[in-house]
């Protein structure tokens, strides 16, 4: 706490000083140039497109058979194997091009908004995980190419077959906003339900609930034992509609949930929402719904589930692979779609939420447009299907290619769900258009807290319905609708 | 040796103002042009907007919900936090029973606290945030599990899904993390304190508390004001940022109850592709923490004592 003194610096003189400050000077320069690039860069600079190749057969997107590509894939639970492998499959197809260049990461949104700002984008991505980038703006913005013509180019199996043809119902619809482009390719395809253990049931002497008297007098039965007969992801209470949202439309038909989609006045008000609400609330009312749950996350309510603290929780075929390392070998995982209300329902049970995941995206001002598509042609081969499916448990966008892989008992019971549904497969699509309205909105501040006994059903339907007209009011907010 | 003073002050200055426009002011200005705007971060064209986000931002509830927690987090943490270091720190240095030939000494085992209540700070805040989502996992985590180890087991709080109680988990954390930062560095301020000071106290018979108040606190006025505005401003940034996005992933609790200021800027920056409207928040929380630095310093002042 004394005073420094003004004589003490003898050892520095001041013509280093000024050697010194002019020495950072000039490093300042170029730093300043630097950082106003990386602000705001300017859009014209990165629009170097490689020139387009010529159109065979074997080449029918036309990709310059010389040019790099650069691929970033989302390192989830998928992890990456699956991209590697087909894009040897690239290497193999040009030999002529510099070998693929593989980037992985969890951090989409970090390590790519810079590169889509400055307009220098990789050639295709695989926009998942927490830190997706918002498709939405990236469509609104024109930073995304049409998928149109890959979609119309022959599928790599079978030259007489368009791609569009090879998909799943629902994948190309999927990647549409509003009108024809496909700007999105959703690769993975994931079965949405009720996820429980058939061991468990057995043991309970039980078959899967078809109604909800029945789901009622099961879940007696289970507290009896001292076992709860649900539990969710408390913490990311969007995990309800997964099983929620195709139960209000085996109520009400499916036109409930494209009303909600198009964000329709008192869409929310329809009885059969009202009813589903109910239905659930009375879970949580009798005591059903495993002790704890809210203040639980995603990854402890799976493992309350898989220790066989509860019987059924709403989650995606994804929770195969998540909850892969908690999942006892007899478990013997199964999915339903969700139990229906009673008899008058509109849709017959089976019906299922089911669409794609992992969105691959082009960037409109990639360098290398055509070979982004065509790599993404090579994924939806059959081979590379199989391959994704071996590795990672999950079905992809493409039709079939399950045949002579061995299941895994969460997969098979997806596919039997699946072909059980048939024609009633049900793809709200709040989650991918409105992202803080599904999630932060509907999902934690009325789902969550309905469930948390906070609020009464009637309550939760007329606060999220405010949520949905604030949405439809904002025009910061791109809206789409059901075509 | 007056020749060329001015000069020389200026070549030894230029370079880190410089600097520190660059890298501090630039910043501020281009996010406040920013807020102008309706760029998305996602691309690179925007348009002038004028106060758009700004009217947004007045009749945005979860704006005004961030803010109301956040001044919580600035003013009532730096109070318990600091309170409770200079509590610790009083008892480690001085609070101890009187030993012969010491005028002054903390407690029995005072050396070993320091190191114990230091502790969590070597602990990086995202480890402590993990560690304290499990123990408040209602359903197997640690603080129940206790409780109904006592025999409490009918009280099970949800803890940090219940909105009512989430925000004071996420500062318990806060507080349990920071603490002992200010008793080591209380500590420091109090060693420096001459001690013939609490001899005469001692010889005039001044109880502990007493001591305390006239003495310590005075002695260490300045050293806590700088704990105090360093503690705010941690408390409205980074901090309370990492407890809150990865404690109540939700992502910022049950119904908005824990969602801070900066949270917010990050929700609207990288998920909803709004970067013009997360500077909008970031200018307003630009102007909470001067504010706060402000009212601080402003009350803060005293006379300077010299020892």
């Amino acid at each position: 706490m004394g005073s420094t003194s003004g004589h003490s610096n003898g050892g520095l003189g001041r013509r280093d000083l000024i050697k010194r400050s002019a020495a950072l000077g000039l490093v300042t320069i170029p730093t300043m140039s630097f950082l106003s690039a990386c602000a705001s860069g300017d859009g014209g600079a990165g629009g170097s497109k490689v020139e387009k190749g010529k159109v065979t057969k074997a080449n029918p997107l036309g990709v310059n058979e010389t040019a790099a590509l650069e691929v970033v894939i989302f390192d989830g639970g998928f992890g990456q194997q699956y991209a590697i492998d087909a894009e040897k499959k690239y290497n193999a197809a040009f030999p002529k091009a510099p070998k693929v260049e593989h980037k992985a990461t969890q951090k989409i949104q970090s390590e790519l908004q810079p590169r889509f700002n400055g307009g220098t984008p990789p050639d295709l991505i695989d926009n998942s995980g927490a830190e997706q980038m918002d498709m939405g703006v990236l469509v609104g913005k024109k930073q995304l190419a049409d998928l149109t013509p890959l979609l119309d180019a022959p599928s790599v199996d079978d030259p007489n077959k368009k791609v569009r043809d090879t998909l799943r119902p629902g994948i190309v619809e999927m990647g549409q906003f509003d009108g024809a482009p496909v700007w999105i390719l959703y690769y993975a395809y994931t079965v949405y339900g009720v996820w429980y253990s058939q061991t468990a049931l057995d043991r309970l002497d039980a078959q899967y609930p078809e109604t909800w008297d029945e789901m009622l007098a099961l879940c007696e039965k289970a507290k009896k034992q001292g076992i709860a007969g649900w539990t969710y992801a408390g913490k990311h209470p969007y995990y309800l509609p997964f099983s929620l949202y195709p139960f209000i439309a085996k109520i009400g038909g499916r036109e409930v949930l494209d009303s909600i989609d198009n964000l329709e006045p008192n869409a929310w008000k329809h009885p059969a929402v009202k009813a589903a609400f109910e239905a659930y609330y009375e879970l949580y009312k009798k005591g059903y719904v495993l002790k704890g749950t809210p203040g639980l996350d995603h990854i402890q309510s799976q493992t309350a589930w898989t220790k066989g603290k509860a019987l059924f929780i709403p989650n995606g075929s994804w929770v195969e692979n998540e909850a892969a390392s908690t999942m006892p070998k007899d478990f013997n995982l199964a999915v339903s779609a969700p139990s229906g209300l009673d008899a008058s329902d509109k849709m017959p049970f089976g019906t299922l939420w089911a669409s794609g995941g992992e969105p691959f995206i082009v960037p409109a001002k990639a360098k290398n447009v055509e070979g982004g598509m065509e790599q993404l042609r090579i994924m939806l081969g059959e081979e590379s299907s199989k391959n994704f499916t071996k590795q990672v448990k999950s079905l992809t966008a493409f039709n079939g290619g399950t045949d002579g892989i061995a299941l895994t008992p969460g997969l098979k019971s997806g596919v039997a769900a699946l072909e059980k549904a048939g024609g009633n497969v049900v793809n709200p699509r709040l989650q991918d258009w409105y992202v803080k309205l599904q999630k932060e909105q509907i999902g934690v501040a009325g789902l969550g807290e309905m469930m948390a006994g906070r609020l009464t059903p009637a309550e939760a339907v007329s606060k999220i319905q405010g949520f949905a007209d604030r949405a439809a009011q904002d025009s910061s907010v791109k809206k789409y609708k059901h075509q | 040796m007056q020749h060329g003073k001015y000069r020389f002050i200026v070549g030894f200055l230029a370079a880190p103002l410089a600097l520190y426009a660059l890298f501090v002011l630039w910043p501020f200005v281009q996010s406040i042009y920013y807020s102008f705007t309706d760029w998305t971060g996602l691309s690179p064209d925007f348009s002038m907007v004028g106060f758009d986000n700004y009217a947004r931002l007045w009749g945005d509830d979860v704006f005004w919900k961030s803010l109301r927690h956040s001044l919580l987090f600035a003013l009532l943490l730096p109070v318990v936090t600091i309170g409770l270091a200079l509590f610790f720190a009083f008892m480690i240095n001085v609070g101890g029973r009187h030993r012969r030939g010491a005028a002054v000494s903390g407690v029995r085992g005072s050396s070993f606290y320091k190191i114990a209540y230091f502790f969590p700070q070597v602990l990086s805040i995202a480890i402590v945030a993990l560690l304290f989502q499990f123990a408040y996992n209602p359903e197997s985590g640690a603080i129940n599990s206790g409780l109904k180890a006592i025999g409490l087991g009918d009280v099970q709080p949800l803890w940090l899904g219940d909105p009512d109680l989430a925000l004071w988990c996420v500062m318990a954390v806060l507080v349990w993390s920071t603490v002992g930062f200010f008793v080591v560095l209380f500590s420091a301020g109090m060693a420096s304190i001459p001690k013939d000071f609490y001899e005469a106290a001692l010889l005039d018979g001044a109880s502990r508390i007493t001591t305390f108040f006239r003495i310590t606190l005075p002695l260490l006025w300045d050293t806590i004001q700088s704990g105090w505005v360093y503690m705010g401003i941690l408390a409205l940034g980074a901090e309370s940022f990492a407890v809150v996005q990865i404690m109540t992933t939700g992502p910022g609790g049950p119904d908005y109850s824990t969602t801070v200021m900066v949270l917010y800027v990050y929700q609207s920056a990288f998920r909803d592709g709004a970067a013009a409207y997360a500077t909008t928040i970031g200018v307003a929380l630009l102007v909470v923490t001067l504010a706060f630095a402000a009212v601080v310093m402003k009350l803060g002042r005293r006379e300077r004592l010299e020892y």
